[in-house]
């Protein structure tokens, strides 16, 4: 272990540096939570005000009265959730299949699944969006799921980390006669839970903080995911800036308690992704 | 020993089928569109479209918003990535010290911007930079400078966007650079220090090699991320004002989606997609090219 002595003068500066882009990183979030408790009278005074001297609910309370918030929460909470769930359970099993399964071509197959992470989304748009108003799936959950369940990403981390199960486990299973789906329901399953864990925080951020395909098949008011929502909220010009505040609230706290549970799966996840890169 | 066809077919088909279905289908279909005129009719009806060769791709070269979009978006490319890249090391770097308090508070509170949803925190944003309430131009006057009206200038808007960008693309890479760090030997460090090297020096001929792989793994995936810039400008400015910060995306999106120009916009992804893939080339041989 190195073991140097550290001048003060240097620990003031670097933790000093740290607290500066801490509180850039924060700002932002504590802008966001004290302007949504804000009356009409207080929005606009300046210098601002950090803590609101009269602390209202009113623009949450309206935001699901006349904007009905609630529909297009609900719209998100199902999107992401029927979206994560499918998407871990598919890329686990193709996971398990590329890990362990023996077959002509394995590697090819697999490479071509990879192929596909390069390719950026804006390109597959068009045509899925004229498949699916053919399928008369726009403005449906269908629309707004199948088309993001199937990750390339999700495979590939999968694949990963299920190599790293002992081939022997797999075998012995197998010698006692068990298989395929046994051996995936009752070794590879609860073995590969961290990394489960890691994609399914992944692919649930993503979902919900989905925007542009929500934008484009979603066009139907009924249908609007909570960015989409959010963004008719930001894009007409209100003047309640304190209401779009709120919405943004609505949009973010949830993510923010997810991760602050989760963070060392994040942490995990983005690590194991960029050191294989 | 092979694996029976059944299992293969329902362990890995699903995903096979879905991969078919989404994305590799469509980026040839996507191809096939863009030497069509495809556009509002054609949606209810494909046989409306017809083939028109190269037609889209020779009107969006001489389609002078376009060159404003590619222009804005490498605009932002040049200036946003090396920003992130530098302050991501630098502050990884800090973090990583060994007399460093709170290293894992830092970083979580830095990623903290990452997660975020983008739409709604450019609204955040956009209320920040208001020239007359915002709190950037209040903490800029605290010194005496005048801000300027960051949305509403054309000179200033992307620069507005970039830094909401930086902002939000900072924290991941802080992750991705302390992992790199953390599997650097001390013993480098300690044959650095008894050659008389200094902690710069250290830094730069030992930190900086031995990370080439996670900085070329950042650079190349902020590359990509950045030229696909659309949820920033479309929710500060909305390209605007006078397109200063119209992106490639946006144009994309208002060709597609709000003109139902699938045709064109069909033709602009591809030209997305070669430049990302040209981008991607042209890193990858450099990097061979140096070891």
């Amino acid at each position: 272990m190195r073991s140097r002595k550290v001048s003060p003068i240097e620990q003031v500066a670097v933790h000093g540096l740290l607290i500066i882009w801490l509180l850039i990183s924060v700002i932002p979030f504590v802008w966001m939570l004290s302007t949504s408790f804000k009356g009409p009278g207080e929005i606009f005074i300046f210098p601002p005000r950090w803590i609101p001297r009269n602390p209202t609910f009113n623009n949450y309370i309206d935001l699901f009265q006349n904007m009905n918030f609630g529909r297009p929460f609900l719209n998100s909470v199902i999107v992401s959730l029927s979206t994560t769930f499918l998407s871990v359970l598919v890329a686990t099993m193709a996971g398990y299949g590329f890990a362990k399964f023996h077959f002509k071509n394995k590697n090819l197959l697999f490479l071509f699944i990879l192929g596909t992470i390069m390719v950026p989304g804006q390109i597959t748009m068009i045509p899925v969006f004229l498949l699916l108003s053919r399928l008369n799936l726009l403005n449906t959950y269908w629309g707004l799921i199948l088309p993001a369940i199937a990750n390339a990403f999700n495979i590939f981390f999968m694949r990963q980390y299920i190599m790293g199960v002992p081939d022997e486990l797999i075998e012995a299973a197998k010698m006692d006669g068990a298989h395929e789906g046994w051996i995936f329901f009752r070794i590879i399953l609860p073995l590969a839970r961290p990394a489960m864990a890691a994609i399914t925080i992944f692919t649930f951020t993503g979902s919900w903080n989905n925007f542009l395909w929500p934008l484009i098949i979603a066009t139907d008011e009924s249908m609007y995911t909570l960015p989409v929502a959010v963004s008719v909220l930001g894009g007409q010009y209100t003047e309640n800036i304190a209401m779009q505040m709120a919405g943004s609230v609505i949009v973010i706290l949830p993510l923010i308690i997810v991760f602050l549970f989760t963070q060392r799966y994040f942490i995990k996840g983005i690590t194991f992704t960029g050191m294989k890169g | 020993m092979k694996t029976p066809l059944r299992s293969i077919i329902g362990f890995i088909g699903p995903s096979i089928i879905l991969l078919l279905i989404f994305m590799l289908i469509p980026i040839v279909v996507s191809l096939v569109i863009s030497f069509t005129d495809f556009d509002v009719y054609a949606i209810y009806d494909w046989g409306r479209a017809s083939f028109i060769g190269f037609e889209n791709y020779v009107n969006l070269m001489q389609e002078p918003l376009f060159w404003r979009a590619l222009l804005n978006t490498l605009y932002a490319l040049v200036v946003a990535m090396p920003l992130t890249v530098v302050l991501a090391l630098s502050f990884a770097a800090l973090i990583n010290r060994e007399a460093t308090y709170f290293k894992n508070f830092f970083k979580v509170s830095f990623y903290l911007p990452s997660i975020t949803n983008t739409v709604a925190i450019a609204i955040v944003w956009a209320w920040m930079l208001n020239p007359d309430y915002g709190l950037i131009n209040w903490f800029l006057g605290l010194f005496g400078i005048q801000g300027p009206n960051w949305l509403g200038d054309p000179l200033w808007a992307m620069p507005s966007v970039i830094m909401l960008v930086v902002w939000k693309a900072v924290g991941y890479n802080v992750i991705l650079f302390t992992a790199g760090l953390q599997n650097i030997p001390d013993y480098l460090y300690e044959a650095a220090e008894l050659d008389g090297a200094s902690k710069f020096q250290q830094f730069l001929h030992v930190t900086i090699p031995s990370l080439r792989p996670t900085i070329f793994f950042v650079t190349v995936m902020t590359v990509i991320g950045y030229l696909q810039l659309f949820e920033e400008p479309y929710m500060l400015t909305a390209g605007g004002p006078l397109n200063s910060t119209l992106s490639i995306v946006l144009y994309l999106y208002r060709q597609g989606f709000r003109f139902f120009k699938l045709g064109y916009a069909s033709s602009i992804a591809f030209m997305l997609f070669l430049m990302i893939f040209a981008l991607t080339y042209i890193q990858m041989s450099a990097r061979r090219s140096e070891v």
